[in-house]
């Protein structure tokens, strides 16, 4: 038995002893191999009696399983040395950029019509639309102004030389008040709808582009009156810019769709370079900017749209788009808006992830 | 329309301030565009008294005065103006001020070696008025040290911006009485001043057009003597922006500034026979005032008499017939022309006047004799002469208009509350009258006022706008419900879907340059052109989105990016069957530039191609509702003259042959060089209107989606490689290969494409994995063995072999 031990004792030795795979390898051989001296130690207890092999079997077997346990111990050992000399080698920079992942954006104008829609719909408006290449009758005389209307000098109209089906001329919607007339001959009252879209004036300045936007709210209902329009107006107003200090101050004016027609300002105050909407435009620090027009529908419109203008009355608004986004999210050059530039696109557009929701704040948190 | 604070208490009496009377007019609807204080340019500027004036010792143009300014020592001032001179009284500039003409800040100064305290001013630099020779001179009895503002007699000068329907106040007087109605003071009567009518008038005048001229007024003033307008009257005109020219043309100018009322003087020595008011002959033509020649046609009333025409009824006098410095007798008109045909032939002629614009809005019937009383004891007052009777020939409108009003329907459609004795004194203030059973008669003047909703602006105007509370709107009760069509679902996913796989949004112009607009147009297509473009640029609507995005891709290169990844999502114009317009909301992509820059990883830059377009394609119309699995391949559309894409490298994605929901593709090299744009450029174009719509279900919506449960069984997979024709396309071979086992075939696509070695002439091979899915139970070998088998039959339908 002295003989089994030592050769255990040096066998682990050399186990501990190995650096490498195979050296290792060479001592499972010459242990645990056909020939290895453990393996000739079993094989003897086949000429033992069964006592002698009672008392020398369970020895060798223990030798053998603490010489498996050595080997397989160092090699679980080697090999994650092996692994991590490997891994020390496959080192790389990481400072060095990934591939890149393109971010998308979606235009302000986009973002804005959809924040209406969002809250609008809260107030039970759906949105509607119409055609951009409009007819005479459509955009001015259904909305009260006939060929005569001194009103429709100041509309700096596009026209085309066509002539619509009624023989009117085909021209550019100067407004998006043809959609209450169409939205109205279709659906009749009671009606809440808004419209936003393109519009065209042939005018082009600092501050004017032929092609801007528009939005177009229309209620007609019974008993609507010019006090509906106001919290209409404040409402969307405290909603859209997420502010409870909105100030609207109604100017009488003249549209020939309205009648009372009404002028809305909003008060603002400077910020810097910024007007930022809030307070009471007489306060301190703070003025009146113009912001639309409004104003209870005509009921000759009515009557055009083939409403009945006795039983039926309500209001009408007319909003610019890119006007309140500039307000809202700080452009200052609606020019801007029509270039493609993916270096202004990417500053004042949206994520897609942006959706408007009322849970989350109709506004795009920055 | 412009007027100064002085002008307007000519007619209003009030305590009121500036700022109550801007906040006033604002209120009741006359918006106040600004307020200009000449006395605040004036700051600095005083009457002083020169008391010596020696030549400058070093400048022979040059005088050095001393000048008295009513406070210590007498100033020194060089001055350059020939008509300096001891004893005059001027106006004179000190350290400070600053010149109104240019913006210069005063200071003490040397001038060629000479010390100098001021500057003695000219009219032109206090911008008084356009004279340049020398300095101004004052009278005697000018205030020494007094500010020359206050001499002056500047006074605040409001911008109110009259709405059109309100022509009644395109006067001074106008703007008075709407004040004075809003409590703000009280109207003055107009002063008119006295004179003898003698005789009848000598001129004949007569109204040969009743519709287009009901009523023609005039009266001859011989004996006037014209020259420069008085202190008073040049500084009304100066302050409404106009320029005094001589009195008779002066005071036309005033009767319709102050009272809205156009009107004309002739010369009665330029005049022959008989002046009449009638329909223009066609071809007719008139030298205007403005020295432009109009060609007339016959449904315009013109002044002539026997010889010539002398004006444009309503819009512009005529050039010749006017007054000079030297006229002695004088014919006036006044007349009533209709307002819409004098519009009518204003915007014919493209002329736009001050005349016209009160005329076309409509003039106050009532103010013909008055007016001419009024303009006839001016003329006499100012100028002198002798008056003759009137003359007049037909009749202004005189119906007044009636309304039955109810005065709750001031609170019914204006929703405030006025009392109704608070009604009737705000109509009555501006002349309407209020019988006793609410019978409103309107002021003839009033031409806007049709029906009780007029009414109750008038009423809600003056009582405050303010006043009304604002009312919620009835809400319908619950969450509230969605509102968003189908079409409108489909843009926003779309959209977002589109900024969510990395392209920006942009929103470029609907009109195009025409050959732009051309070279995108389908065939066949007769565009949308504009008549009057605000520029050749902008001239035809766009029959395609690309254009615009590739016109932006060229600007976004030009100044240096390297790639362009833009989408719109708009409308493209087309003609409808009935005349009208048919409007087609489309998605258009273009890709330009590097698809990937330059990289440590990666190397050179890549450029997107064909299979860049189409999975944005087909992931986008996927976004968009359409059904992708069913898109077809097919070929482009046909273009029109323009060549657009690529012809090899470029397709379209169909649901059946006629039902085209994109195309894609790269552009044709002919394309970029027209748009002068480096390639390659991928586009693509989505024809969102194409889309099929979801069907619409009865009742509420159905969320549930049909019952699916992921197979158990693990699919496996088989790979073939065929030997097809070259020209074969792989969706063909694709195509017979799912088709040929419906059942257990679940996917198959192609891993390879290869020719050269190995795959002989005019042939290519194709790799295909198939994707089997069990069902039940697992595939025996002789099981696949037989798909497999029917794999390789049915590519051989399409001319593929199985590779050996």
């Amino acid at each position: 038995m002295t003989e089994l031990s030592s050769q255990k004792q040096s066998t682990l030795e050399a186990i501990a002893a190995a650096t490498t795979l195979d050296a290792l390898e060479e001592q499972r051989v010459g242990a645990l191999g056909k020939k290895g001296w453990v393996s000739l130690a079993l094989k003897t207890l086949g000429q033992m009696s069964p006592d002698e092999r009672k008392e020398a079997a369970p020895a060798i077997q223990a030798v053998r399983g603490e010489v498996a346990d050595a080997l397989e111990a160092k090699k679980a050992e080697l090999e994650s040395a092996a692994l991590e000399a490997q891994l020390a080698n496959e080192t790389i920079d990481l400072t060095l950029p990934g591939p890149d992942m393109k971010s998308g954006s979606v235009h302000p104008v986009s973002q804005v019509m959809d924040e209406l829609a969002e809250i609008f719909a809260d107030l039970g408006f759906a949105v509607a639309t119409g055609p951009e290449i409009e007819d005479d009758w459509h955009n001015f005389t259904a909305l009260n102004m006939d060929e005569s209307h001194p009103a429709r000098a100041m509309h700096d109209t596009f026209y085309f030389p066509d002539a619509a089906p009624d023989g009117g001329q085909m021209l550019l919607r100067t407004h998006t008040s043809p959609v209450q007339i169409r939205s109205m001959k279709e659906q009749g009252a009671p009606i809440r709808l808004i419209a936003p879209g393109r519009v065209y004036r042939s005018d082009s300045d600092a501050t004017h582009t032929p092609m801007f936007h528009q939005v177009e709210g229309l209620v007609v209902d019974r008993d609507i009156h010019l006090g509906h329009l106001k919290w209409t107006l404040e409402t969307f107003f405290k909603a859209f810019f997420e502010r409870e200090d909105i100030v609207l101050r109604l100017r009488p004016s003249y549209f020939p769709f309205t009648e009372p027609s009404v002028e809305v300002d909003v008060g603002y105050s400077n910020e810097g370079n910024r007007r930022v909407v809030g307070g009471h435009g007489d306060d301190e620090g703070h003025d009146w900017m113009e912001l639309g027009g409004s104003g209870m529908v005509n009921r000759r419109v009515l009557e055009m749209a083939g409403v009945d203008p006795d039983e039926f009355q309500g209001f009408a608004f007319g909003l610019g788009i890119d006007r309140i986004a500039m307000l809202k999210y700080g452009m200052n050059d609606l020019r801007a808006f029509f270039d493609g530039d993916p270096r202004w696109l990417s500053h004042y557009g949206f994520s897609p992830y942006d959706q408007p929701t009322l849970s989350a704040g109709v506004g795009a948190r920055p | 329309m412009k007027f100064s604070l002085t002008w307007l208490k000519d007619h209003l009496h009030t305590e009121a301030s500036l700022q109550e009377i801007t906040d006033a007019l604002n209120a009741i609807g006359l918006e106040v565009e600004g307020v200009e204080d000449p006395a605040e340019r004036l700051a600095g500027f005083t009457v002083a008294h020169v008391l010596t004036a020696d030549k400058h010792p070093d400048a022979d143009k040059l005088q050095v005065l001393t000048v008295d300014t009513g406070e210590g020592d007498p100033l020194q001032v060089v001055c350059g103006a020939p008509n300096a001179r001891a004893g005059m009284k001027g106006v004179l500039g000190l350290p400070g001020a600053v010149v109104p003409a240019n913006g210069m800040e005063l200071r003490k100064s040397a001038i060629r070696g000479v010390e100098s305290n001021g500057m003695m001013c000219s009219v032109s630099e206090l911008e008084l008025g356009d004279d340049h020779d020398g300095i101004i001179e004052l009278p005697d009895d000018a205030p020494i040290g007094h500010s020359f503002a206050k001499y002056h007699g500047s006074s605040p000068i409001i911008d109110v911006a009259i709405t059109p329907n309100r022509p009644d106040c395109m006067g001074v007087y106008g703007i008075a009485r709407d004040l004075a109605a809003a409590g703000l003071g009280t109207l003055k009567p107009i002063a008119f001043p006295k004179f003898e009518a003698a005789g009848s008038c000598p001129v004949e005048i007569r109204t040969d057009d009743t519709e287009g001229c009901p009523a023609f007024y005039g009266r001859v003033i011989k004996g006037v003597k014209n020259g420069p307008s008085p202190d008073w009257l040049g500084q009304r005109l100066q302050s409404a922006g106009q320029k005094p020219i001589s009195l008779l043309v002066d005071l036309t100018n005033y009767l319709m500034l102050a009272f809205g009322r156009p009107s004309h003087v002739y010369d009665l020595a330029k005049l022959e026979d008989a002046v009449v008011a009638r329909r223009a002959k066609a071809g007719e033509e008139v030298l205007a005032l403005n020295e432009k020649t109009y060609t007339l046609d016959d449904s315009m009333t013109v002044i002539a008499d026997d010889a010539k025409v002398l004006g444009i009824g309503g819009v512009i006098g005529g050039d010749g017939t006017g007054v000079q410095d030297d006229t002695t007798d004088v014919l006036l008109e006044i007349a009533y022309f209709d307002p819409a045909q004098c519009g009518v032939t204003g915007r014919r002629l493209g002329l736009a006047t001050d005349a016209r614009t009160r005329f076309e809005r409509g003039v106050d019937p009532e103010f013909l004799a008055d007016g001419l009383d009024l303009l006839t004891g001016l003329i006499v007052e100012l100028a002198g002469g002798e008056a003759s009777e009137t003359i007049g020939a037909g009749a202004p409108p005189s119906e007044a208009k009636v309304v039955s009003f109810d005065t709750a329907m001031t609170a019914k459609l204006g929703g405030v509350e006025v009392a109704e004795e608070e009604q009737r004194r705000i109509l009555e203030s501006l002349d309407f009258e209020v019988g006793a059973d609410w019978q409103v008669t309107c002021p003839l003047r009033r031409h806007d006022i049709e029906g009780p909703a007029d009414l109750v602006e008038e009423v809600v105007r003056i009582h405050g706008l303010d006043k009304v509370e604002s009312v919620a709107l009835p809400r319908m009760d619950g969450v509230a419900r969605p509102t968003a069509t189908s079409q409108q679902l489909l843009e926003r996913k779309v959209r977002r879907a589109a900024a969510g796989s990395g392209l920006d949004e942009a929103v470029t112009w609907s009109f195009l340059p025409t050959d732009a607009a051309e070279h995108f147009a389908p065939e066949g297509e007769q565009l949308w052109v504009l008549d009057n473009p605000i520029s050749e640029d902008m001239k035809a609507m766009r029959p395609s989105l690309i254009p615009g995005l590739l016109f932006a891709a060229k600007r976004n290169a030009d100044h240096g990016a390297s790639t362009t990844r833009l989408f719109e999502l708009g409308r493209r114009y087309f003609r409808g069957k009935d005349g009208m317009s048919d409007e087609r909301p489309t998605l258009g992509v273009v890709l330009a530039g590097e698809k990937t820059g330059r990289g440590w990883a990666s190397g050179k830059a890549t450029h997107f191609d064909a299979y860049d377009a189409k999975a944005t394609a087909i992931a986008l119309l996927a976004a968009a509702g359409a059904p992708a699995d069913r898109l077809m391949v097919m070929e482009p559309v046909a273009e029109g003259t323009g060549t657009q894409f690529h012809p090899g490298q470029s397709a379209t994605l169909r649901l059946g042959p006629k039902k085209v929901l994109a195309r894609f593709g790269m552009l044709h090299p002919a394309t970029l060089k027209a748009f002068d744009v480096d390639g390659p450029v991928a586009a693509i174009e989505l024809y969102l209107d194409a889309i099929p719509a979801k069907k619409a279900s009865k009742g509420p919506v159905s969320f549930a989606r049909p019952s699916f449960t992921p197979p158990a069984l693990q699919a496996v997979t088989r790979d073939f490689a065929f030997l097809v024709p070259d020209e074969l396309a792989a969706e063909d071979l694709l195509k017979a290969v799912r088709g040929s086992d419906k059942a257990n075939i679940t996917a198959a696509y192609v891993f390879d494409v290869f020719t050269g070695e190995g795959v002989p002439e005019g042939k290519k091979s194709i790799a295909i994995e198939v994707t089997l899915q069990p069902q039940e139970k697992s595939f025996k070998d002789k099981e696949l063995k037989a798909i497999a088998d029917t794999v390789v039959a049915a590519a051989g339908k399409v001319g593929a072999e199985l590779r050996g």
